[in-house]
């Protein structure tokens, strides 16, 4: 086969794609669709947590259509990094998903899962072997941290689809995959030079991101052959020149000439985006260097605590004109306040932070800017080791904080605007990222889990 | 004197992954890109300055094929984390914005 056609359906599964632009893309047969449907972009929470970035209703909207075109033209359909972190837990959600989908439009087909959380225990050998190592500014990583973690994936290569698409799957959901994985799999299992089929998935995982303006999401197009790949939106509304496809190496990358994957370094020092049309660009000139040695990336999170928010506002002008020593007295207050009710020890306990929107909300510490307008935004953050601390808490520290006076004022004065009753919000349990590393398998299938149903 | 903001046609910030915060600054023809790029006036220290880091962890890269200039520093906390502030990374290139360009 002398040339391969991919279909990337959207740059994430669940935020949509026109059903219209489907149409004109299968109309382009493609030898497959692919959709990523994970990212870490939207932090902790769905890792930790298990919740997923979008509702049911979102994955299966898109869900359907890709499923449903992609039995009708009997090709694969590749889905990675299922809702959002890819844990087992929202792997067997899309994977229900997809099972409901073909029961109510009677599709039946071969189903391969691939099963990327990690085993504790797995970790921890692999951890006293030395055969885990840190990437950049990773967290110090040791038992306790793998013993506290919620979950922990692994970020899945190409081979586990290369070994379920072999094994003759029409439908792949994958948990955690690297992005690119997806869109590679197939054209290098049919032996499609390397380097021109990872930088095609690059610019494919995040669907119409490469176009010159992206207004919503939608489907991306790629003709490739060994030397180049030439990429064509289906969109007719959109179009690619070669500084959209260029520049689409930026994007959540630390460098825009290197793509690091399990299997080796996609470098695209030398590439070459040349225009076709004025709305197709072919690109060439990538190489690929195999790695040294074989990784796997790990993603972790475990709890950090749970918090309780009040989001209130200040417009006086008398306060505002001493605004940071109002809020330093108003900070002391709240916390004798708490040891008075909750006893001493309790500092030890919780965490008071304040968001001070109109001042530094978006920097903290590093903003440059002093000044402030004629009102605030604060946000008081409480965070403890359960719900019922965080919410107790937070509702002295409402009371304290809404009469806090001003000297200029004499009399009880109401200090904050709150715009809701109650003033605090349950927000759950928040987690953090505690992990940034690689681990050395003995073989690119040995932390994954391959199953096979037929739907 | 010109800002950056007229020169650009895009300033971001963004997270490469949950550790890293990455810049983009894409200019608006060849012409300008390489005159602000061999003014060096995006620069390692620049950026060790306003994000409080040392000049050593800061990754400045050109990138001719899409005239534009990318920097990578480490993120001053981890996405999520009790004291970001900016999960998506995507609001922290605020100060880039006004910066003076030759």
């Amino acid at each position: 086969m002398s040339e391969i056609r991919v279909l990337s359906a959207t740059g994430i599964l669940g935020s949509g794609f026109r059903e219209e632009t489907l149409k004109r893309a299968m109309a382009l047969k493609p030898d497959f669709i692919g959709a990523d449907s994970g990212s870490t972009d939207p932090g902790p929470h769905y890792l930790g947590s298990g919740e997923t970035l979008f509702s049911d209703s979102a994955y299966k909207r898109d869900l359907r259509l890709i499923l449903l075109a992609a039995r009708a033209a009997r090709i694969p359909a590749i889905i990675g990094s299922a809702c959002t972190a890819g844990t087992d837990g929202q792997l067997e959600r899309l994977t229900g998903i997809a099972r409901a989908i073909a029961r109510g439009e009677k599709l039946s087909f071969k189903l391969a899962t691939i099963a990327s959380e990690q085993d504790k225990g797995y970790l921890k050998k692999k951890l006293r072997e030395r055969k885990i190592t840190p990437l950049a500014n990773a967290p110090v990583l040791d038992e306790a941290v793998i013993d506290r973690s919620a979950h922990i994936v692994g970020m899945c290569g190409i081979e586990p689809y290369v070994e379920a698409l072999a094994s003759g799957a029409e439908v792949i959901i994958a948990g955690r995959s690297s992005d690119t994985s997806i869109f590679s799999a197939l054209p290098v299992m049919r032996g499609f030079n390397p380097a021109t089929v990872w930088h095609m998935a690059k610019i494919l995982e995040c669907g119409a991101a490469c176009v010159v303006l992206r207004q919503y999401p939608d489907c991306m197009f790629a003709t490739l052959t060994n030397g180049h790949f030439v990429v064509e939106p289906p969109n007719p509304d959109y179009r690619c020149d070669p500084v959209s496809v260029a520049s689409h190496n930026l994007y959540e990358n630390s460098t825009p000439y290197e793509l690091v994957e399990p299997s080796g370094v996609l470098d695209t020092l030398h590439a070459k985006y040349e225009a076709v049309s004025d709305r197709a660009v072919r690109v060439s000139g990538s190489t690929f260097r195999p790695a040294q040695r074989y990784t796997i990336k790990l993603e972790g999170a475990e709890l950090a605590g749970y918090q309780s928010l009040i989001v209130g506002s200040v417009r006086d002008p008398i306060i505002l004109r001493q605004f940071d020593s109002w809020l330093d007295g108003l900070v002391k207050a709240v916390k004798e306040r708490i040891r008075a009710v909750f006893g001493d020890g309790i500092e030890r306990q919780y965490r008071f932070d304040v968001r001070v929107f109109g001042r530094n909300a978006t920097m903290g510490p590093l903003e440059p800017e002093t000044g402030i307008g004629h009102e605030v935004g604060l946000l008081f953050q409480v965070t403890a080791e359960t719900q019922a601390l965080a919410t107790a808490l937070s509702k002295s520290v409402g009371h304290i904080a809404v009469h806090y006076p001003v000297p200029e004022w004499s009399g009880l004065i109401t200090s904050i605007a709150y715009p809701y009753s109650p003033p605090e919000i349950a927000r759950g349990a928040c987690y953090r990222f505690n992990m940034n590393h690689v681990v050395e398998p003995a073989s690119p299938l040995e932390m994954f889990r391959i199953h096979y149903e037929n739907v | 004197m010109t800002k950056l903001w007229q020169v650009a046609k895009l300033i971001r910030s963004k997270n490469s992954g949950p550790f890293e915060l990455t810049f983009d600054v894409i200019f608006k023809d060849r012409e300008i890109y390489e005159k602000v790029r061999d003014a060096r006036i995006i620069n390692a220290q620049w950026f060790a300055r306003t994000y409080r880091l040392t000049p050593e962890v800061v990754s400045v890269i050109e990138y001719d094929a899409a005239a534009a200039i990318k920097v990578t520093i480490p993120r001053p906390v981890i996405s999520g984390d009790v004291d970001d502030t900016d999960v998506f990374g995507g609001q922290q290139y605020g100060p880039l914005v006004d910066l003076e360009v030759p």
